[in-house]
């Protein structure tokens, strides 16, 4: 059976982490949540490191099973983890770091061959290095490379960037990406930061006090007004968009989607690329036709779907869908007032800004 | 002034006796201090204080007992000869023994702190990368606890060395059995041989400042625990 099956329940001091989660066995899902909300447990009782009751099936492989007292011992677990902070081993060199676990991969075994990681990673010049002589992202960096040479049935990532500066984050996510693009190997991301999870996640589970509050793609949950992502300030949707054609001229280049096409400041992306885009609640304006004139160049047809509280009393927030692509405006409930807005209406989305991920 | 060859033989039996102890303590206070470190059983409270009780306890009390466990009514004596091993109290044997628990927690605790300061992490690293418990104690716990166990092998070694009240109380005074340094510098003393226990006491001061240097240069500084790598 393919897919990640996940039922696990465990009493913690202050609540009983309960999650029930049935997750694409690829492609990347975040864990998301605020602090203390048992993400890094949920994690840990997947890679048996913590004890819960419970079953856990990864892609068909079972690693848990209480129903028949069945609970494979992490080292039997065919998963990759990465620890929020630098776990490589002080004893070993970068060298040898790499090579504990590969060592203990029998040779059929191995998919992920030891120039791939080092290249996907960019650590080849560190390989003879002492791990203390490492700057924080190079370390995270061998330790990614590291858990991806055991040839993993299943990445499991704690929060690897929130040990590290605004810098050195901007200089790992990238690889973060082409683990994304280029392995077929499943991840699951634990996250508190919402540019991260905006950037990388696929999938996206919010878990509260130990619960699971919602599941499901990415771009959906971000554009849900019951969800409190669409309440914090910096409330944004992710739209996966291809690459359509370049404007010299005006050095724009076209992204287009399912709900129509975006002009953003031209990007070095061959046409026919893969581009996330995140736009901004605060970003979108609502206009009731479109002939008139304005000098923002982002404006498209778009439908009413929904009205949600904000953050400030004096704003809500629309939700939009542009041909199935949901979308959200945070306007001054005046306006809402003042333009007669109703659910269901015809109106025209102009965005103002659009942040091209990666 | 030169030394006697009783002198001597009561500097080989210590060498022999320290090195012999501090291997066996070792091997002995290695699985030990692992429990010590990583159990959540109640009794892990109370088999510390007994493991820690020589640094407080008097070395004579101390020898006192286990005297008398080692006697003839004592259980160990008894044990010790239905087993056909004679009596231990007044032999090499019995000095060991009786080294072996005078010295035990200068062994084991430095070695109990090296594995506590390394903390759960590195061996949950080391399962995620397929190690399995026994691997990660061999090639992940014992060489980041290293600097514990070089200190371990100083303290139990010199504390052996310096041991007295015990090996007055269950060793005696035997020449080439139990006669070890210190006793032999008693003696000279008891003798009014000022200057032979000078050379002897100087040695000793000497030797221990030497090993406790070379030791300190040779594994202290490069990879002391808790330094965040």
């Amino acid at each position: 059976m393919s897919g990640l099956s996940i039922q696990i329940r465990l009493p913690l001091a202050d609540f009983t982490l309960d999650a029930r989660l049935e997750l694409p066995g690829k492609g990347i899902t975040a864990l998301f949540g605020p602090s203390g909300s048992g993400k890094t447990t949920l994690l840990r009782c997947v890679a048996g490191l913590a004890r819960a009751a419970g079953q856990v099936e990864i892609n068909g492989a079972c690693w848990q099973d209480d129903s028949r007292g069945f609970f494979l011992p992490t080292h039997k677990r065919a998963l990759g983890y990465v620890f929020q902070e630098a776990s490589l081993f002080a004893h070993l060199s970068v060298r040898a770091n790499l090579e504990f676990g590969l060592k203990r991969i029998p040779a059929s075994e191995r998919k992920v061959g030891r120039e791939a990681a080092m290249e996907l990673l960019g650590i080849g010049h560190l390989l003879d290095r002492g791990t203390d002589t490492l700057s924080g992202g190079e370390r995270q960096r061998v330790a990614i490379a590291r858990a991806l040479l055991t040839s993993p049935q299943l990445l499991l990532m704690d929060e690897p960037l929130a040990a590290l500066d605004a810098k050195r984050k901007q200089e790992i996510l990238p690889y973060l990406e082409r683990l994304h693009d280029e392995l077929a190997i499943p991840i699951l991301y634990v996250s508190h930061a919402s540019d991260e999870v905006a950037r990388l996640a696929d999938h996206l589970v919010l878990l509260e006090q130990g619960q699971v509050v919602a599941s499901g793609p990415t771009t959906a949950l971000l554009a849900r007004l019951d969800l409190s992502l669409a309440r914090e300030e910096d409330a944004a949707v992710v739209i996966d968009t291809t690459v359509l054609a370049h404007d010299d001229d005006y050095q724009l280049t076209r992204l287009g989607f399912a709900g129509g096409s975006l002009q953003v400041p031209q990007r070095p992306l061959p046409v026919g690329a893969r581009a996330r885009i995140k736009i901004q609640a605060r970003d979108v304006s609502i206009a009731l036709a479109s002939e008139h004139r304005s000098s923002i160049v982002n404006r498209l047809p778009a439908r009413i779907t929904g009205f949600g509280e904000a953050l400030h009393p004096a704003q809500c927030l629309v939700r939009l869908e542009l041909a199935g692509t949901p979308l959200l405006a945070r306007i001054t409930r005046l306006s809402r007032d003042q333009l007669g807005l109703t659910e269901g209406m015809a109106v025209v989305a102009q965005i103002k800004s659009v942040a091209v991920l990666g | 002034m030169t030394l006697t060859p009783d002198d001597w033989s009561a500097i080989r039996l210590t060498l022999e006796l320290a090195s012999i102890v501090t291997l066996l303590l070792l091997i002995i206070g290695t699985p030990l201090a692992w429990w010590l470190a990583r159990s959540r059983s109640r009794w892990r409270g109370a088999v510390g204080a007994v493991v820690a009780l020589p640094i407080v306890l008097p070395p004579t009390v101390l020898g006192f007992y286990l005297l008398v466990a080692m006697g003839p009514q004592g259980p160990v004596g008894q044990l010790t000869e239905a087993l056909g091993l004679g009596r231990l109290p007044f032999t090499f044997a019995g000095l060991v023994v009786a080294s072996l628990i005078y010295s035990l927690p200068f062994v084991v605790q430095p070695i109990q702190n090296a594995f506590m300061t390394m903390g759960e992490r590195p061996l949950e690293v080391a399962a995620t990368l397929r190690a399995s418990p026994l691997e990660t104690f061999f090639t992940v716990a014992l060489p980041l606890a290293r600097p514990g166990f070089v200190t371990a092998a100083i303290l139990g070694f010199a504390h052996t060395v310096g041991e007295f009240g015990v090996v007055l109380m269950i060793g005696g005074n035997i020449p080439d059995q139990t006669r070890v340094l210190s006793m032999q510098i008693y003696n000279h003393v008891e003798a009014l041989e000022y200057g032979q226990a000078h050379g002897l006491s100087a040695g000793l001061l000497v030797f221990s400042f030497v090993v406790l240097l070379g030791l300190n240069l040779l594994g202290g500084t490069r990879n002391t625990p808790g330094a965040g790598r």
